[in-house]
């Protein structure tokens, strides 16, 4: 068959259609305007406002994740990626290795002393906009070993937290409950506002002089960043 | 050549009674000291070295199974459990005391390679000196940790400050010369291949490991401390789930119900140990398949299908163990004395449904034959890579899989049997290769002994008479074992010898809870096994040693 006739239907070929638009659209209202599209958008008239729930509609239907793990919870996590449960159903994307592909960050665990500074590394690695789902009691509180003398009292304290899924750990459903609910936020174009966190990362040299900077003052750089834990006014 | 081999071990696997231990060790031994398990020899902190290299060469103590420290009010002591790979029913315990102004102590660390670890976490929590040891820093809290929090003076509320190191350009040169060109490389902690938080300080030549240090510690959560804030009879058994959190919970759980049991006279019921058994072989297939998932994903690729496949089945075992615990992950299902409940109601049901699981397993392992083990590309990958000599095995502690399958025929179930496990017929799996290679192997054939051994209990239970199904002894609601006990028992866990140390004060409280975790002593091998390797190897190497951090740094 040749391509140079006119024809409605593309078969076997992949050659352009000759037809006009009109020709192929046929007579009638024109129904790609009233489409899902106008129905999400609405019929407000600044265009500016459209992008913007335009964008935020795209970003909630088209995220990545970070591929995290820490404790307990990243093992319901994973089942939650894999089979089964297949959050990429929810256009939540296949996991990302690397933080700078990656829009949101799901906290799987416990956070301890150590690991604090990295994962808000991280996390400041990740680009903007991003968002972070808290999953597991411990991402709450603690959880179970709120007491302990090394854990951090939730991820709140080092970064901000868009949703929390209680449980220990969350099932499967659950954390996809929280990934909806996320979702819906950005659609809404809705974050957690960044603010100062109990536990930043600071410069050594930055820190105040008390007595325990000054006896760490021969090992640690002024440069060093350091992340300075004060447990007696954590939660 | 053999025949003396053989007999050396042999020898060394022949019961040594007390009174040969007494004589062996000789008026270097201060006191007695017994423990509920073993006997006990209180020595001077600076014979350490002498009575280890005695014990295991003349009285064949070849495995250092666990070093624990603890601070009294009027001194410290580390105590070094001892037993045999040919017969872990020997042990016997070296208490060592030192004082408290001045706690030093001889390292072990030239007897037994794992002390090595060891002592700098006895360090790091209790603050313990060991002299002469290799390279005393901290190994679970950061290095610039103020005070050590298991001893008796520490103030949790003061505050500490951690360090992120960093390299402005992670692919550091190193060393530059004609001959070489090293450059120092960072994997983790926040990277896929390492199975979670760990943090592998790594030496590169070209291509190849020359020097590797795993940093661990990123997920130190004070397991210890929660459990000595817990009392025995309901609030500790919550957080073994927690340590190997790969579905391995009900084998964790085990440990502390063993330890407990036998600390406080405990008698469980048949039945409720028939249950246990079973549990526990349905959470040791789940964790071997997880193995087995991350494994590929490592040597494959990403979220590839092996993966997939081996969630998909996972998924069916927790259906099952969620039928029977109530829970997916975090069973909480043992208790002191027996289990939380019986078998789910309809009981028929129930077993059908594992039967069935267990009649589609065959199918399902010839699968993951065809896709996993009988690719020729994967053989290639993982034949003679990360080779574990069986005497290295030994003096890292290595147990479980990874010990097995460098031919070291050490199986807990078999060799100190508790549970029901000696009245059924299953074997130990056990292979030659060494490598890694025979690691997956082992853990899958492993996989079909489980289902044999479920097989065997479904079919006990479905007969077992009515008016008999008794699932809890009688256990009073506060538990107090007698001050000053101590304790050390283990089960085979799903990554290998699974220990737990009680010492108890006469509260309901234990004094001292120290954890033996089998992936601290496999991944301490890892530097030894992967050192010469090409840095995919090493890849490899750390997914067949199949760490979970939880339990590594618990
Ligand atoms: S919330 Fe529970 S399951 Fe999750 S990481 Fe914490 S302890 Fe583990």
């Amino acid at each position: 068959m040749s391509s140079d006739k006119p024809r409605q239907e593309i078969y076997d070929s992949t050659a352009p259609s000759t037809d006009t638009r009109e020709a192929r659209m046929g007579a009638g209202p024109d129904d790609r305007f009233n489409s899902k599209l106008r129905e999400a958008f609405g019929a407000s008239p600044f265009i500016l406002t459209k992008f913007d729930q335009f964008m935020n509609w795209v970003r909630g239907n088209s995220m990545f994740m970070l591929q995290f793990g820490i404790a307990c919870c990243s093992i319901e996590m994973i089942h939650t990626y894999a089979i089964k449960h297949d959050l990429d159903r929810f256009g939540a994307g296949v996991p990302r290795a690397s933080p700078r592909q990656a829009d949101v960050m799901i906290v799987p665990g416990t956070i301890v002393s150590k690991f604090g500074p990295r994962m808000k590394r991280v996390y400041d690695q990740m680009p903007e906009p991003k968002f972070v789902v808290g999953m597991g009691s411990c991402t709450i509180s603690g959880g179970p070993f709120q007491e302990g003398y090394n854990v951090v009292k939730g991820a709140e304290e080092i970064i901000p937290v868009d949703i929390h899924v209680p449980g220990c750990p969350p099932r499967p459903e659950a954390l996809i409950y929280g990934v909806a609910k996320l979702q819906e936020r950005i659609r809404n174009g809705e974050t957690s506002p960044v603010v100062v966190k109990p536990y930043e990362l600071e410069q050594f040299g930055d820190l105040p002089k008390d007595e325990l900077i000054q006896k760490l003052a021969d090992d640690i750089d002024e440069e060093d960043l350091v992340m300075r834990y004060n447990w007696a006014d954590s939660p | 050549m053999s025949t003396e081999l053989e007999r050396n071990q042999q020898e060394i696997g022949v019961e040594v009674t007390e009174d040969e231990l007494e004589a062996l060790i000789g008026d270097r031994a201060l006191r007695r000291d017994d423990h509920l398990n073993a006997p006990g020899f209180v020595i001077r902190p600076d014979d350490v070295q002498d009575v280890l290299f005695d014990l295991r060469d003349e009285a064949g103590f070849d495995h250092l199974s666990c070093l624990t420290a603890q601070q009294y009010e009027d001194r410290y002591e580390s105590i070094y459990h001892m037993k045999k790979y040919a017969d872990p029913t020997q042990e016997v315990s070296i208490v060592v005391p030192t004082s408290v102004d001045n706690p030093v102590s001889q390292s072990a660390e030239p007897v037994f390679r794992t002390a090595d670890w060891h002592e700098r976490e006895a360090f790091d929590l209790v603050g313990i000196d060991y002299e002469g040891h290799p390279d005393p820093r901290r190994i679970l809290l950061p290095e610039t940790w103020q005070g050590h929090p298991l001893s008796k003076d520490y103030d949790q509320e003061q505050p500490q400050v951690v360090t992120l190191a960093e390299h402005a350009n992670p692919i550091q040169p190193d060393h530059h010369d004609e001959e070489s060109d090293t450059m120092f490389l960072n994997i983790g902690p926040h990277h896929p291949a390492t199975h979670g938080v760990l943090h592998v300080k790594t030496v590169l030549d070209g291509e190849t490991v020359v020097d590797i240090d795993p940093d661990i510690g990123y997920l130190h959560r004070c397991e210890e401390q929660m459990c000595q804030q817990g009392t025995y009879r309901h609030q500790i058994m919550p957080y073994p789930d927690r340590w190997d959190y790969v579905s391995a919970g009900l084998l964790n759980e085990w440990a502390y119900a063993r330890t407990a049991e036998d600390l406080a006279d405990i008698e469980v019921p048949e039945y409720a140990q028939i249950i246990r058994t079973m549990g526990a072989e349905l959470c040791r297939i789940a964790s071997h398949f997880l193995a087995l998932g991350t494994f590929c994903l490592d040597v494959y690729g990403d979220f590839n299908a092996v993966f997939q496949y081996s969630f998909r089945d996972r998924e069916v075992v927790q259906d099952i163990l969620e039928d029977l615990t109530g829970q997916r992950l975090m069973f909480n299902y043992f208790r002191l004395g027996g289990v939380a409940w019986d078998l789910p109601e309809p009981r028929d049901e129930f077993i059908e449904k594992t039967r069935d699981f267990l009649d589609e397993l065959p199918a399902k392992i010839s699968e993951y034959n065809d896709l996993v083990t009988g690719n020729e590309i994967f053989q290639v990958r993982c034949n003679n890579t990360g080779v574990l000599d069986p005497d290295l095995a030994k003096s890292y502690g290595c147990t479980g899989p990874v010990a097995r399958a460098s031919g070291i025929d050490y199986d807990l179930r078999r060799d100190d049997p508790y549970g029901y496990y000696e009245n059924l017929e299953w074997d130990v799996i056990t292979r030659q290769g060494c490598d890694n290679y025979a690691r997956v192997l082992c853990r899958m054939e492993e996989v079909e002994e489980s289902a044999k051994i479920i097989e065997q209990c479904l079919d006990l239970l479905e007969d077992w008479p009515e008016d008999d199904r008794e699932i809890q002894a009688n256990v009073p609601r506060t538990l107090k074992p007698d001050p000053d006990t101590e304790i050390y028992r283990a089960v085979e866990g799903a990554k290998g010898e699974l220990g737990i140390y009680i010492r108890s004060d006469g509260t309901d409280k234990p004094a001292r809870f120290k954890i033996r975790s089998p992936c601290f002593h496999n991944l301490s091998s890892l530097g030894e096994i992967s050192e010469g390797d090409f840095i995919p190897d090493l890849i490899a190497s750390l997914g067949s040693l199949d760490i979970v951090l939880g339990e590594v740094d618990r």
